[in-house]
């Protein structure tokens, strides 16, 4: 549901107020301690971030993706790491169960997710199945009334925090690629469930990822979601929102780095002036500018259609290219603009310069992107 | 126990001030504007009184243009119960703005008045002792703490030597300061409810007061900027420097 504009500014407002008073002043606290302050994780549930897109009957916002777009991009001019804690809550941890959830696995687990009481990951990408998700091994043997889950997935966000995982695994052993996956509600304190360690990682400090391997894990053939085999159909649904979601994180972080840059700029001195009056550094302050209204335009064209039901695949994976690349550009001006200090962990900008680069490969590597946008134009000249 | 808590709309504490170029004031088009913090301080504790089950209601109330209602609304969404708007595009001195909270205050029965201890534009701090005069009430201002017994309210104010704490009988005036509270984050569910509740809109006329400025003002000016600084080499330099302007002792 579209908020009335005014109710959007004013919440807004109080985000900016929550990113100025709270969020930033404690991103190096963050990066020390690598994880958030109980009191901010207290604050976002507070505010609702946990169920931005949860729909309202189940406790959540219910928000449309344009007004979740313009949250996010105020929310993320700070640490990531606070976005990647609501974010699978947001994201395809809950949006599998909202498209493809039945009534009762809704009223069970959505209001706890809504309300970031409870944290789900989503469980996918395995040792060798990264890109190529639809090979993935993991499998689901039915038993009777239960499944038996064994295999072991990677990178899972949220998983030393997940008190609920979805899952992806493999249903069906002789169908290959994505028909034979079926997609499964996990709570996290069941027998047969092991996390690793967690990784280490280039940046995203206070974001935690990690293994989580399943061992003979017995689940009820109620924690399916939707029938066998659709599993990949479910992911599939809520990709697009992901992808545009990503976008609005980057064009957040984006602004952020602009934002330090400039003030950067103005109040440093070189040769007797500020280093902003030069015009190499305008070229980079006005280069950057450009390209995040860029990616801003092209976001809240691609969210309008999206909330308006149209499909928005190719737009959704242009935009994802787009905004993780231009974030990537900024952060590497940002250094730049700040010359030796912006190599140093003093400056915020040499956190985010690593943070960043994570934006290029999740949620779809930039490579996959331009796979889906040639593929989507192929076959539409092909059907036209 | 009512409560009236009164707030104004000022420029954001984050904006950048600019005088106009004609020196008539302080430039507010296209400027972020906010309710004066000090204010919001005051609608939050107000909110603590009233959930600690020492108040039933809560009345917010801002003179100025239509634009105030934004501000009204933002304290209806925090949780104030209902809204007063009085509506003009006069200016408004603090000894008539006093008036008029004086007239509201006594047709709403009210215990207590909450307000910032100023407001961050004009930086007055007269509005809610001048109102506690004309209503012929205790004041306690500057309360960075508050607690009610019985018909009683007492107030910590930080002064200079320390710590004064003063006791009022209710109704009263009571003027906040930063240090009294943080005000909460606004929910969304909240912004949308308090769409629906009231706010009633007066007219100057209907309070029975007039504009009148008794103050005018015969220009703002930015502040002159600052003056390179020097750098000295040694201790001694300093202090030969510091001698030479007549700030130490020889």
């Amino acid at each position: 549901m579209a908020l009335d504009a005014d109710v959007l500014e004013q919440f807004i407002d109080q985000v900016k107020r929550l990113v100025t008073e709270k969020l930033v002043p404690n991103e190096e606290r963050l990066v020390e301690d690598d994880d958030i302050p109980d009191e901010i994780v207290d604050d976002l549930k507070d505010l609702g971030f946990f169920g931005l897109s949860i729909p309202e009957e189940y406790g959540g916002l219910g928000l449309c993706l344009t007004d979740e777009a313009k949250i996010m991009m105020e929310f993320c001019q700070s640490s990531v790491a606070y976005r990647s804690r609501i974010g699978t809550n947001n994201g395809i941890g809950s949006q599998g169960l909202v498209i493809d959830g039945n009534e009762q696995q809704k009223q069970r687990y959505l209001p706890g997710l809504a309300s970031g009481e409870m944290i789900a990951s989503f469980a996918l990408t395995e040792p060798g199945a990264g890109s190529d998700a639809a090979s993935l091994t993991t499998s689901a043997v039915r038993d009777g009334d239960h499944y038996l889950l064994n295999g072991t997935k990677r990178f899972i966000t949220n998983a030393p925090q997940a008190d609920l995982f979805t899952v992806m695994a493999r249903t069906d052993a002789s169908t290959p690629g994505a028909r034979g996956v079926s997609a499964f509600i996990v709570e996290a304190d069941t027998p047969g469930i092991t996390l690793g360690k967690k990784d280490k990682k280039m940046g995203q400090r206070g974001a935690h990822t990690s293994d989580v391997i399943f061992e003979n894990c017995r689940i009820p053939a109620t924690a399916r979601i939707g029938d066998e085999g659709h599993g990949f159909k479910t992911a599939m649904k809520v990709l697009d929102r992901g992808r545009l979601h990503i976008s609005a994180v980057c064009i957040g972080q984006a602004e952020r780095l602009l934002k330090d840059s400039l003030n950067y700029a103005i109040e440093r001195k070189q040769f007797g002036e500020r280093i902003a009056d030069f015009q190499l550094i305008q070229a980079m302050l006005a280069d950057s500018r450009t390209e995040i209204y860029a990616a801003r335009s092209m976001l809240l064209d691609a969210t309008r259609r999206y909330d308006q039901a149209e499909r928005v695949s190719e737009e959704a994976s242009c935009c994802k290219m787009f905004a993780s690349e231009m974030v990537g550009r900024i952060a590497d001006r940002a250094v730049q603009i700040h010359g030796g200090a912006g190599y140093m962990a003093d400056y915020a900008v040499e956190r985010f310069y690593r943070d960043v680069r994570l934006f290029r490969i999740y949620e779809g590597t930039t490579q996959i992107q331009q796979l889906v946008i040639a593929k989507s134009m192929i076959r539409s000249a092909e059907n036209s | 126990m009512k409560i009236l808590v009164c707030i104004k709309r000022v420029v954001d504490y984050n904006v950048r001030i600019r005088v106009k170029p004609d020196g008539g004031g302080v430039v507010t088009d296209g400027v972020k504007m906010s309710m004066n913090p000090f204010d919001e301080i005051a609608v939050e504790e107000a909110l603590r009184i009233k959930e600690a089950g020492n108040a039933d209601e809560i009345i917010v109330v801002s003179i100025g243009a239509k634009q105030v209602q934004e501000q009204l609304r933002t304290a209806l969404a925090m949780g104030a119960d209902r809204g007063i708007h009085v509506e003009t595009t006069e200016n408004i001195q603090p000894l008539t703005a006093s008036r008029m909270l004086l007239n509201i205050a006594q047709s709403e029965g009210v215990d207590l008045v909450l307000l910032g201890k100023q407001a961050i534009d004009d930086d007055n701090n007269q509005t809610g002792q001048m109102l506690a005069a004309l209503w012929d009430r205790p004041q306690a201002t500057f309360a960075s703490g508050l607690s009610f017994d019985g018909g009683k309210a007492t107030t910590i104010r930080e002064v200079d030597a320390g710590l004064e704490v003063l006791e009022v009988d209710l109704p009263a005036v009571v003027t906040v300061d930063l240090r009294l509270n943080e005000p909460r984050y606004v929910k969304l569910p909240d912004m949308m409810k308090a769409k629906k509740k009231t706010i009633d809109v007066k007219t100057l006329a209907d309070l029975g007061v007039e504009a009148a400025p008794g103050v005018s003002s015969l220009g703002v000016r930015p502040p002159e900027g600052r003056q390179a600084g020097k750098k000295v080499e040694t201790v001694e330099e300093l202090v030969k420097e510091l001698q030479a302007r007549g700030l130490v002792n020889d």
